[in-house]
């Protein structure tokens, strides 16, 4: 536990010894204050809400996370960093967990620095408070599924620009797996029921019954149980690569 | 006394390439080994077996009487590391650096850290940012960071490597003190490091441990070992073998740095030289015996192909 809490606490005195924390914070809150206002029409649709702050979130994380996250093992992998970190007396699982935390806790204090949406819709009406906490926890664990991919990701190579990009891709597939774009592809030949299972997998599905203020016992083992399951992955890759 | 590093006939290979050829050996505290080897001999990969960085094809490691692959947490506490070309986490100071190796290895901060950086010099830069240091500095926080928590064994990949004289100097100085009381393993293509600071040699080729013996030892597989070092004022070098290989009485004469190397072939043949160029009143101008040469074992061995 104690070794975990060191990992975690390097890991996010790097993000803040490097514009990296910087930069993605300001592109997040600005993005999403952009998208909110001019592409989700704020002001226009006259209701007190943030739905459309929150609808965005999903689009946001698939190109922002992997930023995050394409460095976390490749950087290791390519300065060498990784024999002095896999060579201490600690477990692979305390590293990807410290790692993960630490990816977790930043994208936390960005989504915290949206506070200023809360107020504004505040101010102008009476939102439903309790589906706009429901929304930020949704919003959050989801972005937990985003960075568990991209570490996993970041983990099988030194490449970082291989790392993003492959990301994003398996990133977005998971996004979009409820869409017709995917889902037309499988009804053809798959069956129905193979076609309910990939679309069961898609992020826009299960966020959107959160941000609509349902937290759901499904919902929230889906995305707990996709987060353990890409940590997993990586452990096992990590200590594969010993062999 | 149980052996701090046993290595039971470890072979590594990656797909075809066999980088690690059915390696023995044991190191016991006050051991200071130095692996010798060209590139690709090796080397790096023997080490990163033994810190449990990478896992052998066949064989097993025992650290401090432990099975390493069994036991590698407990096994990694014995171990101080410094892989090749000393990584470390640029983005962070040098003491938030070291910090957090003491809080992973769990040993507390005040009472190990402070001597780390007196015996290194870290005051100074504590407080700076790691990429910020120069080379000679950032060589020292990796020595720091593989000595906090005080290890019994200590392997070092090319330690010196990129340093100034000056700084060589010191790392070896440093190695030395602490070989008295630790095992130390250290790789380098340096030959004279190893002449100055170790007190075993193991050189390494294609995977293979070729030579396991001290220093001192291997220098007497050079083939000019115990050779006769001679010059003098009145001929060139040339001009002087010529001469005594004339008289027909050593094995053979070379050149080696505007030196005769004369072979002999009994210990008798020194004074009859001596008395030889003492005879022709030659002015002497250099006159020893070979103690062997660490470069010419080397070649000798490794340049098999």
């Amino acid at each position: 536990m104690r070794q975990f809490l060191s990992i975690t606490k390097r890991e996010l005195i790097s993000y803040f010894a490097t514009p990296v924390a910087y930069v993605f914070i300001t592109i997040f809150l600005l993005l999403s204050g952009l998208f909110t206002f001019y592409l989700g029409n704020f002001f226009e649709i006259g209701q007190a809400s943030l739905g459309s702050f929150f609808e965005w979130h999903p689009w946001l994380y698939l190109f922002l996370v992997p930023a995050i996250t394409m460095r976390l093992w490749s950087e290791e992998k390519k300065s060498g960093t990784i024999e002095l970190l896999t060579t201490l007396p600690v477990s692979t699982l305390n590293i990807v967990l410290g790692k993960f935390m630490a990816a977790w806790l930043f994208t936390l204090l960005a989504l915290i620095l949206t506070f200023p949406m809360w107020i504004t819709v505040n101010y102008l009406g009476n939102p439903d408070n309790g589906v706009i906490m429901a929304s930020y926890i949704g919003s959050l664990l989801m972005s937990g599924g985003y960075l568990s991919i991209g570490i996993f990701i970041s983990s099988l190579t030194k490449n970082q620009v291989i790392a993003f990009i492959v990301s994003v891709t398996v990133c977005f597939l998971f996004t979009v797996s409820g869409l017709p774009i995917v889902l037309d592809f499988f009804t053809n030949w798959a069956g129905e029921a193979i076609t309910d299972v990939i679309a069961s997998f898609s992020f826009l599905a299960n966020y959107s019954d959160i941000s609509r203020g349902i937290i759901d016992l499904r919902t929230l083992i889906y995305f707990l149980s996709l987060i353990i399951l890409f940590l997993y992955l990586n452990v096992i890759t990590l200590d594969n690569s010993r062999n | 006394m149980t052996a701090l590093v046993e290595v039971n006939n470890i072979s590594k290979s990656f797909e075809s390439f066999l980088a690690v050829d059915d390696i023995n050996f044991s190191l016991e505290k006050g051991e200071v080994l130095g692996f010798l080897g060209p590139n690709g001999a090796g080397k790096t990969t023997t080490m990163r077996i033994l810190t449990g960085f990478l896992k052998p094809t066949s064989g097993n490691i025992k650290i401090n009487g432990l099975d390493l692959f069994k036991n590698l947490k407990k096994t990694r506490e014995f171990i101080g590391y410094v892989p090749e070309g000393s990584p470390l986490y640029n983005e962070m100071t040098t003491i938030d650096f070291l910090s957090f190796i003491c809080e992973i290895r769990n040993i507390d901060k005040d009472q190990n850290l402070g001597k780390i950086i007196k015996l290194l010099n870290l005051d100074e830069v504590l407080l700076q940012k790691i990429d910020t240091l120069s080379k000679g500095f950032k060589r020292r926080v990796g020595l720091a960071q593989a000595l906090v928590h005080d290890p019994k064994i200590l392997i070092l990949d090319e330690p010196t490597d990129g340093l100034d004289p000056n700084q060589k100097h010191e790392v070896r100085k440093l190695i030395k003190k602490l070989g008295k009381e630790k095992s130390i393993i250290i790789s380098t293509h340096i030959l004279e490091e190893v002449k100055a600071i170790c007190n075993r040699t193991m050189i390494l080729s294609n995977g293979k441990l070729l030579i396991d013996d001290t220093p001192t030892n291997v220098l007497k597989k050079s083939r000019s070992y115990n050779n006769l070092l001679v010059s003098v004022y009145d001929k060139s070098a040339n001009e002087l073998k010529k001469e005594l290989e004339a008289l027909n009485n050593f094995k053979y004469i070379d050149i080696d740095n505007n030196l005769c190397s004369i072979k002999l072939k009994s210990t008798s043949d020194a004074s009859f030289l001596s008395n030889y160029l003492l005879k022709k009143k030659y002015a002497i101008k250099h006159y020893s015996i070979n103690k062997g040469q660490l470069d010419e074992v080397f070649r000798q061995l490794t340049n098999t192909v």
